[in-house]
């Protein structure tokens, strides 16, 4: 049997993986590519902690359901505002856009 | 060690693969395609977790809805940038310092907790996870507010999507 520590340091990792995608990339799509890593680590940490504690109890899936649903509207509005800024500035660049910087 | 350790390690594997390869390919619809691959090794993950009705969400509503969003969201703006100049920040070295250190802290804080190392107890036999999920996400006793406020956050985030994305002209 794979113990708990194994899928804790798989998600971690996973989870590094999606910051370092949200810090490094310039594409603003790109970034919510790495948003989407760090909710799936998170999931994959709730359905362990599941599957590790009380069973019976079924919190944890409740809560990666719940995330499930929260990821998805997250990115239809994220994706949303990304192609109404390319609209209206002709960029995607994260740097570039700058309208509420002076 | 035992076929499902091993099984683990390969799903493992392949999974942080193409999480790194999402993070680091230059084209960004390949990008895309290598979060269909880093999801897919995700769900595999579930159903070796025994949740396998969150193992077949993951395959309907990631790859199957998410993904493809960010496939036609890629599309439609990817007249910028193709595949020319960097696509990365100048100082992408603080970050790769961030994510290793992210990383690191949160191996070593889970290393100091008692139940880092448990193992699962075997499931009670006739245990159905699906029926129980859905009296739980049912039930007022359990989280039935909840799921509604989900749904609630679905209603919103789909008028906000389109009004935020709508083409006055």
């Amino acid at each position: 049997m794979v113990p708990l520590s194994w899928y804790l340091i798989f998600a971690a990792a996973l989870f590094s993986i999606g910051l370092f995608g949200v810090l490094v990339r310039r594409n603003a799509i790109a970034i919510l590519l790495g948003v989407e890593l760090m909710l799936n680590a998170v999931n994959i940490n709730l359905v362990a902690f599941w599957r590790y504690g009380e069973a019976l109890a079924m919190t944890g899936q409740v809560f990666a359901v719940i995330v499930f649903a929260v990821a998805a509207a997250e990115v239809s509005v994220g994706l949303a505002l990304v192609i109404s800024v390319y609209r209206r500035r002709n960029t995607v660049v994260a740097d570039e856009l700058d309208m509420l910087k002076w | 060690m035992t076929a499902q350790q091993i099984i683990f390690l390969i799903v493992a594997l392949y999974t942080l693969g193409s999480a790194l390869m999402v993070v680091t390919t230059r084209n960004l619809v390949h990008a895309a395609l290598w979060l269909v691959s880093t999801l897919f090794g995700v769900a595999v993950a579930y159903a070796l977790l025994n949740a396998n009705f969150i193992a077949v969400v993951q395959v309907v509503v990631y790859i199957g809805a998410i993904a493809i969003l960010f496939i036609f969201a890629v599309m439609l703006t990817r007249k910028d940038m193709r595949d020319a100049g960097p696509q990365m920040n100048s100082n992408w070295w603080a970050g790769a310092l961030v994510a290793v250190l992210v990383f690191g802290g949160l191996t070593s804080l889970l290393s100091g907790w008692s139940g880092f190392q448990n193992t699962a107890a075997a499931l009670p036999s006739g245990f159905d996870a699906i029926s129980l999920l859905g009296e739980s996400l049912t039930s007022p006793e359990a989280f039935v507010l909840p799921f509604e406020v989900a749904s609630v956050l679905l209603l919103a985030a789909l008028v906000g999507a389109v009004y935020v994305a709508f083409n006055k002209k």
